[in-house]
């Protein structure tokens, strides 16, 4: 297992990264090791020594904390943009263009039991889906009906499991999981939440190796920009990347 | 199945017995014996694993040994090896975790051993070494055998503590019971069912043959009487 270059990434991009590392092994034969976990812990854990040579956030912030505690390795490198997604059960909303006008309504007829989101306070996907709910004029209504995950993976576990009538989660999560299978699933545009940005960074760790800059490079290839689409994220498009200095 | 998983747990479990149980003797055999007025504080140190919920005590491994402490500076430029997120490290987490159950069935057993048998060992001419080995140890055996099933089983289910300070590093630090968390996380029920099934089936077996060697033995003594 020594010299395989061992990997953390966010809990929210786990389907899209499996699929690259296995096209990576394929076209390679180069492997590598990961591990999910949400943001937050991750970045605890290499604060803390953890042996990762590569760390994919959810969001930038984390990334910029470790950079500041001087414990990454070079710029970090925005993989992919986040995407929010309402999931309802079936039937709640109805057919609707607007899913978070349709939530208003239901929220106000004291429909929606409980409400799904991770937790705000240090979750990404949990403050976006609190600013898309504050920017609807609902955040107020849905706070008594508010259950929090630990992280964008426990909040959709709750949808999946638990008797939750609305959840705002990752959309390649809530894909994983099948939530499409139980009920309505309808991707958020970036508009709902204004003041929140999605902005996935990944950032090389100091014990990276060759290896290591190898398959950061692979993450920035076409191929992977088409799996990571295709898994629900957005990807910043080739032609900025070019731009970037 | 994660059989590398099993076998990382297995490993865990066995280095954890072969290095707690010589401290769990040593230890229990002194709290029984010993007269200090200190004793109630010494067992409720050795108690508080249990108390604790395991994110305290992960917290406090990693704040202590952790490599930015001055104990995981010094372990890693003398020994090479880091604390937290390595193999090692979930063995040193293990057995602090296991003390309670290494340690407290022990004491029992030795305290179940009458003082006159001491003084009639002394007068037979035994040594103290001879006196533990021939008559303490084979009177206190079933519990030892308890401490070493209890801190076997407990060792296959631990959860909290490795994950918080062994990460859930493949072929490293993902035993069976962080493998079983970690398909759960990629919404993979029927693997994580699968897995869940067959740590209970392995606990059940563990823990039931330990106390089949327990009453078998407890059954032996009665017709010796």
């Amino acid at each position: 297992m020594a010299g395989v270059p061992l990997i953390a990434a966010a809990a929210s991009i786990r389907p899209a990264l499996e699929e690259i590392s296995t096209r990576y092994n394929e076209v390679t034969g180069e492997s590598v090791r990961l591990v999910f976990g949400s943001s937050g812990t991750l970045a605890n854990q290499i604060a803390n020594g953890a042996p990762y040579v590569l760390f994919l956030s959810a969001n930038t912030a984390y990334v910029r904390w470790l950079a500041g505690l001087g414990l990454t390795q070079g710029p970090p490198v925005t993989y992919a943009e986040g995407v929010l997604a309402l999931y309802s059960r079936s039937g709640l909303l109805g057919e609707t263009e607007n899913p978070l006008m349709a939530l208003d309504s239901a929220l106000q007829h004291g429909v929606v039991k409980r409400l799904v989101i991770a937790n705000p306070e240090y979750a990404p996907y949990g403050s976006a889906a609190r600013a898309a709910l504050e920017h609807a004029g609902s955040w107020t209504r849905a706070r008594p009906v508010l259950l929090l995950g630990a992280n964008a993976g426990q909040a959709v576990q709750y949808a999946l499991q638990g008797d939750v009538d609305v959840a705002l989660v990752p959309l390649p999560l809530a894909r994983l999981a099948k939530l499409q299978e139980t009920g309505q699933l309808q991707v958020l545009p970036k508009e709902t939440f204004p003041s929140v940005e999605l902005h996935q960074q990944m950032v090389l760790l100091p014990g990276a190796d060759q290896k290591t800059h190898e398959f950061f490079a692979y993450l920035q290839s076409i191929d992977s920009q088409e799996i990571f689409r295709r898994h629900g994220l957005l990807v910043p498009s080739p032609v900025n990347l070019t731009l970037q200095p | 199945m994660d059989w590398n998983a099993f076998h990382l747990s297995l490993q865990l479990a066995a280095w954890t017995l072969v290095l707690l149980l010589p401290i769990g003797i040593v230890t229990g055999r002194w709290l029984a014996k010993t007269q200090t007025r200190a004793r109630p504080w010494l067992q409720a140190f050795f108690a508080l694993p249990l108390v604790l919920p395991p994110t305290v005590v992960g917290y406090y491994l990693l704040v202590f040994t952790g490599t930015r402490s001055p104990i995981g500076e010094f372990i890693m430029s003398w020994f090479g090896v880091s604390l937290v997120f390595s193999f090692p490290g979930l063995v040193v987490a293990s057995i602090l975790v296991n003390l309670p159950f290494a340690i407290l069935p022990v004491q029992r057993a030795f305290e179940a051993v009458s003082n006159e048998l001491h003084d009639a060992a002394a007068c037979c001419g035994m040594t103290p070494w001879q006196t533990f080995t021939r008559i303490e140890m084979p009177l206190a055996w079933p519990g030892v055998l308890s401490a070493a099933v209890l801190t076997l089983g407990h060792t296959l289910g631990e959860f909290g503590v490795v994950l918080m300070v062994g990460g859930n590093i493949p072929g490293e630090t993902r035993t069976l019971s962080i493998a079983i968390f970690d398909r759960v996380q990629a919404f993979d029920p029927l693997a994580a069912g699968r897995m869940a099934g067959f740590l209970l089936l392995i606990s059940l077996v563990t823990v039931a043959l330990g106390y089949g060697v327990l009453e078998r033995r407890g059954q032996q003594r009665q017709k010796s009487a």
